[in-house]
């Protein structure tokens, strides 16, 4: 139990949170902004991470192994948005039946094969474990990773002050008054889970780069590290007032902080076999809170609206 | 301007809840037609409404809004043509979003929403002067969350979203029901305002009887899916509410001791 064992654990720890912060914002997208629970994303953090790894392994550049994975995990928001929109399948089902139909699919991207090492020496990998000391700044996970979360919000920042993307945010808001204004709401809610599926298999080619491996169980309870990123930030930074970009932000922070929790349970001896069980219970403390505060100890000023949001 | 033709609607047909809302449906509306709607609970109002907004397909007949067939038109592509505000304040505008963001979504009812800015500057100049006709003081709170206003602005600011650009056709739904009396009143005075403003062609379901006669140019009285009563004109200016009452007991048979329908 040695404390300098834990602080050289953080970057690492740190280099996580931020990939995953990715994987959360996409996560953020459907659960926050169009009010829906995704779990198709399960199925596309580990078919990202296959694609990418394959591609890479038969020569292609980590850039355009990335852009493919981003393209193949919209084509899975697709399929899940068709099947609930198209199809009347209920969101949470729609998103199951796809994340269960990407484990196969993820199988044969992978060769059969449940898992595809790639070499940090003899491929050139845009993140990885071994470049978080000792390797140039620019070429520091850490400092990559904030740079595409910078790019990453400032992109999402301006697509939702769109008209495309206020049409979207009203979607989530509010369906009957979306519907009144013209607006289509199942296109609205396809388009949510294709950027979405994207974000998350985007960060998974990352994910699997970091690793050095694309594993087929990569994504297992995926969902549940998104929205405990999502839910830590709200808990944590919902008090101050800030803009979409700052909400977006607080989101990855919340993935770090997710991820240094983690990081200090283990080194208080915890197996790391724990951690699924250890991830679930600190979500569902994190979803308890805002209900058990306003149950029983309700706020003097209910604000209209914020019901949901707890 | 807008015409009903023989609509039928039955919900949940072939079971035990099977309940036939509207039947045979006929109304022809005149362009600048401000018509009120009365009648008991379960005599189509809503459903009539709801029928001409697309919120489902119609089980028979047709639908013409200005000459265009929209009877087949899913809910969000009717838009176009119309303006509609709900019964519940909460239905109308999107309570996460702002005063100012809301317009913006209204002012692109009927167009095709691009990767073009969601709200430009020229437009919240546009929006300021739009609000303050509304005499709420709302202007100055332009990106206030609408959540955070109360029931009666919303339904304000519902209307001018409705209303933002002309609707053909704009639909009330007891859009006053949920607000307390003074509030209402308040409610109902902007509307008369609005539609007098832009002259639009309105139908306005209400459960208080005076308000139906002293608004509009044209009353209709629903009973069982259908119009049992339509009076305009000078008729209607001369109506009384215990005629209304007389003609209503007349076709229910005097037994409406148990409806919502308010008699002051």
């Amino acid at each position: 139990m040695n404390i300098m064992n834990l602080f050289g654990a953080m970057p690492g720890a740190c280099a996580q949170g931020l990939i995953w912060g990715i994987m959360a914002i996409g996560v953020y997208i459907t659960y926050k902004i169009l009010d829906l629970a995704d779990l198709t994303v399960d199925g596309t953090m580990a078919t990202g991470g296959a694609v990418c790894v394959m591609m890479m392994l038969s020569g292609h550049s980590f850039g355009v192994s990335l852009l493919v994975s981003f393209i193949v995990g919209c084509l899975a928001g697709l399929v899940t948005g068709i099947l609930h929109t198209g199809l009347g399948i209920p969101a949470i089902l729609a998103g199951i039946l796809t994340q269960l139909g990407l484990y196969s699919v993820n199988l044969r991207i992978l060769d059969n094969k449940a898992n595809q090492a790639i070499n940090v020496d003899k491929y050139n990998l845009l993140v990885s474990l071994r470049y978080i000391k000792g390797v140039p700044f620019y070429k520091n996970t850490i400092l990559v990773v904030a740079i595409i979360i910078a790019v990453l919000v400032g992109v999402l920042y301006w697509f939702f002050g769109t008209e495309l993307g206020s049409a979207i945010r009203a979607t989530g808001s509010n369906n009957n008054m979306s519907r009144a204004q013209g607006i289509n709401t199942n296109a609205m809610k396809v388009i949510g889970l294709v950027i979405s599926n994207g974000i998350v298999a985007f960060a998974s080619g990352l994910y699997a780069q970091y690793q050095g491996f694309a594993d087929v169980n990569a994504g297992r309870g995926a969902i549940v590290i998104g929205l405990a990123a999502v839910i830590i930030a709200d808990v944590i930074f919902g008090r101050i007032k800030g803009n979409f970009a700052f909400k977006l932000v607080s989101v990855s922070f919340g993935a770090i902080i997710y991820y240094i929790v983690l990081q200090i349970v283990m080194w208080l001896g915890l197996n790391s076999n724990d951690l699924k069980l250890l991830s679930a219970i600190i979500v569902a403390a994190f979803l308890a809170v805002p209900y058990l505060k306003s149950h029983y100890a309700p706020r003097k000023v209910v604000k209209k609206g914020d019901t949901k949001d707890a | 301007m807008l015409e009903l033709r023989n609509i039928h609607k039955t919900f949940n047909p072939g079971t035990v809840n099977e309940k036939t809302a509207l039947c045979g449906l006929d109304l022809k509306l005149n362009e600048g037609d401000f018509v009120t709607v009365i009648g008991g609970n379960g005599a189509g109002k809503s459903t009539m409404l709801n029928a001409i907004a697309g919120v489902w397909l119609v089980d028979e007949g047709t639908i013409t809004i200005d000459g265009d067939d929209v009877t087949k038109l899913p809910e969000h592509k009717r838009a176009k043509y119309l303006g509609r505000v709900f019964q519940d304040p909460m239905n109308g505008t999107a309570a996460t979003m702002q005063i100012d963001e809301n317009l913006a979504l209204a002012a692109r009812r009927g167009k095709i929403r691009s990767l073009k800015k969601g709200i430009t500057s020229k437009e919240m100049a546009y929006f300021k002067e739009r609000l303050a006709t509304l005499d709420l003081g709302l202007e100055d709170r332009m990106t206030t969350k609408v959540g955070l206003l109360s029931g009666g602005q919303r339904q304000a600011l519902t209307l001018l979203m409705a209303a933002l650009v002309k609707p053909r056709l704009l639909l009330l739904d007891e859009h006053t029901a949920a607000l307390d009396p003074k509030t209402a009143a308040k409610v109902l005075d902007t509307t008369q305002k609005i539609v007098d403003a832009d002259n639009i062609t309105t139908l306005m379901i209400t459960h208080n009887m005076k308000d139906a006669i002293a608004h509009g140019n044209r009353l209709i009285m629903m009973h069982e899916g259908n119009i049992i009563y339509d009076v305009s004109g000078e008729e209607k200016k001369n109506l009384h509410v215990s005629d209304l009452l007389a003609k209503f007991e007349e076709v229910s048979g005097g037994s409406f001791a148990n409806d919502r329908m308010m008699l002051n």
